[in-house]
């Protein structure tokens, strides 16, 4: 704090680098116990896509938690109700799905995502206004309606597109697998991996390089001054929930193909991965939130594979050690 | 002096069940710079956060520039020409010293000359102009927090303790900065416990005390009453000189 | 001497009074009053949820903490008695065993997550609870060859509470006293000691402490109460509880399983009737947990029978199908949180 400090070069920063080491620690710890290369590298695949795609779902989540103190019980509702708009397309347009083209599948797979992030945006929209707006800063209320919103928006699935299963063939170009040698990866993990890194990419962008970014990250930090520099915070956080939920329709569209099966808890499923993936990242951070989502959905297929009947335990596993190595998550957010 | 910029007229405000201020009056004249002084927990930094409209008044007026702007919301009040540089100094430690700048400068790009002229006082400005403000000292985040508030011209600027556990060399860069401030024509309202800052600064003085406004007067006529002095703001002077 | 049972905290409303009397006197002549296999389990089920939905209410109402785990306690309590008796043959023995196994399971996870969980950050409790509840439940079903997995287990209990068992070989006041009436009032008798004791608890120094800490954070801790040390205490006591409640679930029905037990529906039914009856008076459990029992009843059937109305109305008979019962519950709960935030017992004592 001396004024002699000043005039010296640059502060020594530390990057805080430990968090993201863990994720090839965990592979390369992995590697040994499950012995054959092919083995892991399948699993290392299949755990890449499934974080993808839970990152997708969860970074809404903890942008929205971090910005306004909300928390969202009904985020799962976005997941089910994306995955089932894009039944609108699918099951008109069966025929572009079962062709074997590949300009037509991914025609269709693209208007079904679109359908669904519309529509599970939008429904994000209604759902802050209605829900959420009345209660701001009343935690107890908060996690009570929104469960409550959980719920009636599941039934409402019930009601409009009955109880049983639905089955989501896959697009026939995306079927099958490739193989490296003696690794056969699953085609549709690959466009998982690929679609997940596109939106962490945009969002990596958006974050960083635009006014609005900027503001989101501020506002997680400090959403007061952001206020008293004249920007509306709640307006920036309706943008986020929209966009959030709209992403959390997306993941739920992935979830479904990966899947290929389709019940209205496919998002309650989900949740429980996701609040661990986010209080293991830690709240409001998408950096934690990422390496978070990796970090259990490997766990998970390696534990599925190595352990099968703990495979669920371990997620809480890895969440309690992390929280006993940073009790606030892998990478704590300022606040005030 | 007609006309003010701004007028406190029996503010009280409330929070959650304490009774904060008990009716603040005071007025900021256009172009001075009032200093407002006071012991702890008299009720200053309620007072900026309640013009800045953080907190609600429960009763009374805040008129700034013939508008009653009280119990509006913040991002108005900001929007109004109201900049607030607090006592936290509220930066932004994961966003660059750059970005910080980005977002005070509501209307667009920081202007070129108004950031040389910035960094004229608080250079350290452009050395770390692309590290994360968390990594700043003390000093340099107060010199950045101010340096938000004077990124574009403001009507009005509010300044909760700047020279709080900041450096001696610091603080006379402060003062260069506020005084080339004032030469401009620019309306602060200060909150200080560092009498001989305030003392070099004011035009204007008020003190407060429990939630209430117990004395107006010019600086200078004030600077030369050690008894006033002593009988105003007794403790908080021993404590801070 | 009532004064003394009810620790001094009296309805304080005469309606409230009246409603209380009434489930009191209602529960307590319950097999005499309304014969049929239909209407005393409705009576037990009513029993065993006052003190589940009770035991909740301390921790949401009096301490302020959401927990998700709740059915967890509970089904560890139904679980313990349950495989215990299955394994050990239907004695006492067996009950004492399953009893003493469960309480210790259920208060040292519920010490473990509080203290964990707690102290790092309220708002983390929620989350966590719901991972850990959802992982017990997967974990419940998947270890079939000792839970019985979804078909959960059904058991023999000892001879006493059997259907069979007569205490008296002449009818009391034109009932036989079968073994399924002893089951229903030692079920009776331990949920009225169970609400009483629990009365006695919120009324205490420690019950005030919970609420200083509910109202604000800072000062309790400022006051020098140890709030997380005030908070796992009041989960371990409310965890204890839930896995009594268990255990009786496990008597009265002889059978236990997840759906039963584990679901998230139980935990929402149970978040339901304390927010119904009124969050933060165990008086409400009371009137939430019987208005909600006999509203599940018999409303599912009027369902039932609107939906059959309805047909050919597009939408309509789908919305009132009895399946959709959870759908009218989560209107139910969001506009009781919006409208009623104290509940039934809340209003009364407004009013009073």
């Amino acid at each position: 704090m001396t004024s002699a400090a000043d005039d010296t070069g640059l502060p020594r920063v530390k990057l805080d680098y430990l968090p993201a080491l863990l994720v090839p620690g965990l592979m390369i710890v992995a590697a040994p116990l499950i012995g054959s290369g092919s083995t892991w590298a399948t699993l290392t695949v299949a755990g890449l896509a499934m974080g993808m795609m839970i990152f997708i779902i969860a970074s809404g989540l903890t942008l929205v938690f971090g910005l306004m103190d909300v928390l969202n019980f009904g985020h799962g509702a976005f997941i089910s109700i994306g995955a089932y708009l894009a039944l609108i397309v699918v099951v008109p347009l069966a025929p572009w799905f079962a062709a074997d083209s590949l300009p037509l599948n991914l025609a269709g797979l693209l208007l079904a995502i679109l359908v669904a992030m519309a529509g599970s945006g939008a429904l994000g929209y209604a759902f802050e206004r209605v829900l959420i707006m009345p209660v701001y800063g009343q935690h107890l209320k908060q996690i009570l309606i929104t469960m409550g919103g959980l719920i009636v928006a599941e039934q409402m699935i019930h009601v409009v597109w009955g109880a049983q299963q639905v089955a989501m063939p896959l697009p026939t170009a995306f079927r099958g697998a490739i193989t490296f040698g003696d690794i056969a990866v699953e085609k549709y993990r690959l466009i998982a991996v690929c679609i997940g890194l596109v939106v962490f990419g945009a969002m990596f962008l958006v974050l960083n390089r635009t006014k609005i970014g900027l503001l989101i990250r501020a506002g997680v930090e400090n959403g007061e001054m952001v206020e008293a520099l004249g920007y509306r915070i709640r307006r920036l956080f309706v943008g986020v929930f929209v966009a959030g939920s709209a992403l959390a329709g997306l993941g739920g569209v992935m979830w479904a193909f990966y899947r290929e099966t389709l019940t209205a808890n496919i998002g309650g499923e989900v949740m429980i991965m996701v609040f661990i993936v986010i209080i293991i990242g830690g709240l409001g951070s998408v950096g934690g939130c990422f390496l978070g989502a990796l970090l259990v959905a490997l766990t998970a297929n390696y534990t599925a594979f190595l352990a099968p009947k703990v495979a669920l335990g371990s997620n809480i596993l890895l969440m309690v050690l992390v929280l006993m190595w940073r009790p606030m998550g892998l990478y704590p957010v300022a606040k005030r | 002096m007609a006309d003010p910029i701004l007028r406190l007229e029996g503010v009280h405000t409330h929070i959650g069940q304490y009774h904060i201020l008990q009716g603040v009056d005071f007025e900021v004249p256009r172009g001075e710079l009032t200093v407002l002084l006071g012991r702890n927990g008299a009720g200053k930094t309620t007072t900026l956060r309640t013009i800045m409209g953080l907190w609600k008044p429960s009763r009374g007026r805040v008129v700034f520039d013939g508008q009653d702007i009280g119990g509006r919301d913040t991002p108005d009040i900001a929007q109004g020409g109201i900049a607030y540089v607090p006592e936290a100094m509220g930066i932004f430690a994961d966003l660059t010293v750059r970005e910080n700048m980005i977002l005070a400068a509501r209307d667009g790009a920081p202007d070129q000359a108004r950031l040389d002229w910035i960094f004229s006082f608080f250079p350290a400005l452009k050395k770390f102009w692309s590290l994360a403000a968390g990594h700043l000292s003390g000093g340099q985040k107060q010199m950045l927090s101010i340096a938000r508030a004077v990124v574009e011209p403001r009507r009005l600027i509010l300044i909760d303790e700047p020279t709080k556990g900041i450096a001696p060399a610091i603080i006379e860069n402060m003062i260069r900065a506020f005084q080339d401030l004032k030469r401009s024509d620019t309306t602060i309202l200060l909150v200080e416990q560092n009498f001989r800052f305030a003392s070099m600064l004011g035009d204007g003085v008020v003190v407060m005390d429990d939630g209430r406004i117990v004395h107006r007067d010019r600086m200078a006529a004030l600077a030369g009453d050690p008894a006033a002095q002593t009988r105003l703001l007794g403790l908080s002077l021993d404590a801070h000189q | 001497m009532l004064r003394t049972l009810l620790s001094d905290d009296l309805p304080k409303s005469r309606v409230l009074s009246v409603l209380l009397l009434v489930v009191f006197v209602g529960l307590a002549v319950a097999p005499f009053a309304f014969p049929g296999a239909q209407a005393i389990n409705t009576a037990a089920r009513i029993c065993v949820f006052i003190v589940l939905v009770a035991s909740y209410d301390l921790l949401l109402g009096y301490t302020g903490i959401v927990s998700f785990a709740h059915t967890m306690f509970y089904g560890i309590g139904a679980y313990g008695v349950g495989l215990s008796l299955f394994a050990l043959g239907g004695g006492w023995g067996a009950i004492g065993l399953g009893l003493l196994v469960a309480l210790v399971v259920g208060v040292a996870l519920a010490f473990a997550i509080g203290l964990f969980s707690l102290r790092v950050r309220a708002i983390f409790y929620a989350m966590i609870t719901l991972a850990v509840a959802s992982a017990f439940a997967i974990l419940a079903s998947q270890l079939s060859e000792i839970t019985g997995g979804e078909d959960g287990r059904s058991f023999r209990v000892p001879e006493i509470l059997r259907p069979g068992f007569r205490l008296f070989a002449e009818p009391v006041l034109g009932l036989d006293i079968s073994g399924r009436v002893v089951t229903y009032y030692l079920v009776f008798l331990a949920a009225l000691a169970l609400f009483l004791m629990m009365l006695r608890v919120v009324n205490s120094p420690f019950g005030r402490v919970l609420q200083a800490i509910r109202e604000n954070d800072f000062r309790a801790e400022a006051l020098g109460y140890r709030t997380v040390y005030y908070r796992t205490a009041a989960n371990c006591l409310a965890a204890a509880v839930a896995v009594l409640a268990g255990c009786l679930n496990a008597l009265w029905l002889r059978y236990t399983g997840p759906a039963v037990t584990l679901s998230l529906e139980i935990m929402l039914d149970i978040l339901l009737m304390v927010v119904i009856g009124g969050m933060g008076t165990l008086y409400g459990a009371v009137i939430g947990a019987t208005l909600f029992i006999l509203a599940q009843n018999y409303l599912q059937k009027l369902m039932g029978a609107a939906s059959a109305a309805t047909k050919g109305i597009p939408l309509l008979p789908q919305l009132l199908h009895p399946d959709r019962w959870l759908l009218w519950l989560g209107v139910l709960f969001v506009l009781s949180v919006y409208f009623f935030p104290t509940g039934i017992v809340g209003r009364l004592r407004r009013k009073a």
